[in-house]
């Protein structure tokens, strides 16, 4: 479960300092399916970061579980996005001259699992994407949609408790984006993962169990 | 997955590994010959000076040349004297010869007891004195002279004095003509042979000087003048004016030099034929081991205060001609062009690795954010440099092998002049000089080979090494400072 206590994050900018995240505070019950939305700058990329271990807030405390985001070095920071949390980005973010097979195998690289263990596992979670026929295919030979689930299957290969995606659907056309949507509800109610989902899209963020909205630093309920 | 990732790496960036290792590959070829022929232009010194020194010469004495006496310099340094009976007189003028043998202008003498000092030094293993000469024979013809009306005529037409030494034909009364030769003479002590000149020959015909030659009119000549001038052992050849039988021949061990002199006889009939009685021109001195060589310099230096004590490194600033040309060369443009060209292949690896590292800024950010540590990353960027680095240096030592080998297939030859024995380094030349009877110099042809060593094979793998750790080093740690959460912002 998340937990965060007047989080704030203030970026300086030449001679400005923006306010991106301005006295947050909520909490994200596990397993539950959260959308965030909100205006361009409004901080929900800000925020997406802050959960996922990737950013510290400046004040304010953000806990996953019993461990406390927001004091932890950088070190074990990197160790909390090893095991804990998965990421899928709008852009994907795939390595482009590794294949489908290889760029699900990185999330597993700094957990230290055995070469063999780790193909395994990276073709069975191709398979859950539906993409086990692409699987030495590089991302320059795949459709959007299709490299968005190898994104996908790269964030689950580890069995992470938490899944952040940054406007996962942001780059993909209606139908592709109600096949990945279909795709991560599935792995949310199947395997009872905590989903934080910011979008611009009203359509995905209906599907949510939870709305958020997040503009001028600032995060409001949403009916 | 670190090689799974690596090797997908260098083939999907094509153009900067190749660019990456054709600048390594330029320069690790460039550092290559240039050390190969630095180290065959080093090679041709020592051979130079082996022939002129001999095998084993660890330190040479001799005594600097003091400055000419008034009247000296510029002046003949041989003065023949004929008699009103010498020669050979006919209808037609008078045949006349003389020989003489002399000490090199611009070599000075020194007491050939210095040679027991020098034995008594502590590190001393073995010690031979020389004396270098000069044999200069006149030999012309001289026309009759001319009647009283003939004599007013030449007055007329010319000055009716001799020339100058060496002005060979036109000379004397319009018509004589008279050649002067000089051939360079060793006095050698005949029972030393395993230090000085002979030391560093082989026996081509007949046989060498032994301690039984002391005293005797004997010669060992060099095979090359031997073979020019038609002689062979068993003839005779005047120096001096005495007639020394050729007992033997000699060549360079070196096939890149000719020997010290054209002939070589025993040490007291050199001092005494020349007039230098008691006298020699240089010490050839053999350390007991290199380490002792700095240490018995100054010990000998101490002991000798008049006399010059050079090592081989001094000597090998005497050999001058285009073989010092290209040692300054090498050691000077080569170098710096070497520095240049590796500081060039180095900057562009880094800066390529620089740049790969900031295109590649969202990959590592997203990698950071999956939760690889920075070491990882480090160690990847690194590995991909130091890769880079090693197919640089795989061609650089293709290229410089083949560098090396059209090299040694042109083998350009080149001219080189050793000094003197006895001018010792800097000396060349003498003082005065003028005419042929000037300071003897050693003049040889070599033929300039670049060898490859161990010593450069490792170079080139160590400097490509190093070119892509280098690389990678700074690249990794420009990879390590990104943040993930800007690094993804950053290409949002």
């Amino acid at each position: 479960m998340y937990t965060l206590e007047n989080v704030s994050k203030t970026y300086r900018q030449k001679e400005r300092t923006i306010h991106a995240l301005k006295d947050v505070s909520l909490s994200i019950p596990t397993g539950q399916l959260v959308a965030i939305q909100g205006p361009t700058g409004g901080g929900k990329s800000t925020l997406l970061q802050m959960l996922g271990a990737l950013d510290r807030p400046t004040t304010g405390r953000i806990s996953l579980g019993e461990a406390d985001l927001s004091g932890m070095p950088d070190a074990k920071l990197g160790r909390m996005r090893a095991t804990e949390i998965g990421f899928v980005f709008q852009g994907f973010n795939l390595i482009p001259t590794l294949t489908a097979q290889e760029n699900v195998e990185t999330a597993l690289e700094p957990l230290g699992v055995p070469a063999e263990e780790r193909r395994r596992r990276a073709t069975a979670a191709l398979e859950s994407v539906g993409l086990a026929d692409r699987a030495h295919h590089v991302p320059s030979e795949l459709s959007g949609g299709q490299q968005q689930r190898v994104a996908i299957a790269r964030a689950l290969v580890k069995e992470p408790d938490v899944l952040l995606a940054d406007e996962p659907t942001g780059n993909l056309d209606e139908q592709t984006r109600d096949e990945i949507m279909d795709l991560l509800e599935g792995l949310h109610r199947d395997r009872g993962l905590t989903l934080v989902i910011v979008t611009h899209d009203s359509a995905v963020a209906r599907r949510a169990e939870r709305r958020l909205h997040l503009a001028h630093g600032t995060v409001t309920e949403r009916a | 997955m670190f090689f799974t990732y690596l090797r997908r790496e260098l083939a999907g960036r094509r153009r900067q590994t190749a660019i990456i290792a054709v600048g390594m590959a330029l320069a690790i070829a460039l550092v290559m010959i240039v050390d190969a022929v630095s180290t065959g232009v080093r090679d041709a010194q020592a051979a130079v000076l082996e022939s002129v020194y001999g095998v084993g010469t660890d330190l040479t004495i001799s005594q600097a040349a003091g400055p000419p006496e008034e009247g000296e310099g510029g002046g003949p340094g041989v003065r023949f004297e004929f008699g009103t009976d010498d020669g050979e007189t006919t209808d037609d003028g008078t045949t006349l010869s003389n020989s003489r043998l002399t000490v090199d202008r611009g070599t000075s003498t020194f007491d050939a007891s210095v040679l027991d000092t020098v034995q008594g030094v502590d590190g001393v293993a073995a010690a031979s004195a020389t004396l270098s000469l000069t044999n200069v024979t006149f030999d012309g013809d001289l026309p009759e002279p001319p009647t009283d009306q003939a004599a007013g005529d030449q007055a007329a037409a010319g000055d009716g004095t001799m020339p100058a030494p060496g002005e060979g034909g036109g000379g004397g009364f319009g018509g004589g003509a008279f050649d002067v030769t000089s051939v360079t003479v060793t006095g050698v002590d005949p029972a030393a042979d395993a230090i000085g000149p002979l030391s560093a020959v082989e026996l081509a015909d007949g046989r060498g000087l032994d301690s039984g030659h002391t005293g005797e009119y004997v010669a060992v000549l060099d095979a090359e003048y031997a073979t020019t001038e038609g002689v062979a052992v068993g003839d005779t050849i005047d120096l001096g004016g005495t007639g020394f039988e050729v007992v033997g021949t000699v060549a360079s061990t070196s096939a890149d030099a000719a020997t010290a002199s054209n002939a070589y006889i025993p040490l007291d009939v050199a001092q005494s034929l020349s007039g230098m009685d008691g006298l020699v021109s240089d010490i050839s001195v053999q350390a007991a081991s290199a380490s002792d060589i700095p240490a018995v310099k100054a010990d000998l230096e101490e002991a000798l205060p008049d006399q010059t004590v050079s090592t081989q490194e001094d000597l090998a600033a005497s050999v001058s001609g285009s073989l010092g040309s290209a040692s300054s060369l090498i050691s000077s443009l080569g170098l710096w062009l070497s520095i240049a060209v590796l500081a060039a292949a180095f900057l562009i690896a880094i800066l390529f690795t620089i740049q790969g590292v900031t295109r590649r800024t969202r990959e590592f950010g997203t990698l950071k954010a999956i939760g690889w540590s920075n070491r990882r990353i480090v160690g990847q960027v690194a590995g991909e440099s130091l890769v880079q680095g090693l197919i640089g240096g795989a061609a650089g030592l293709a290229l410089g092998f083949i560098g090396i080998a059209v090299i040694n297939a042109i083998s350009p030859s080149l001219a080189t002049t050793s000094a003197p024995m006895a001018a010792g380094p800097g000396g060349e030349g003498g003082f005065g000089g003028g005419g042929p009877f000037a300071a003897t110099q050693q003049s040889t042809e070599v033929v300039l080979s670049a060898p490859v060593t161990l010593s450069v094979v490792a170079m080139a793998v160590g400097l490509a090494v190093l070119g892509g750790l280098l690389a990678g080093a700074i690249g990794g740690w420009r990879a390590s400072r990104l943040r993930p959460a800007e690094a993804l912002r950053s290409v949002a």
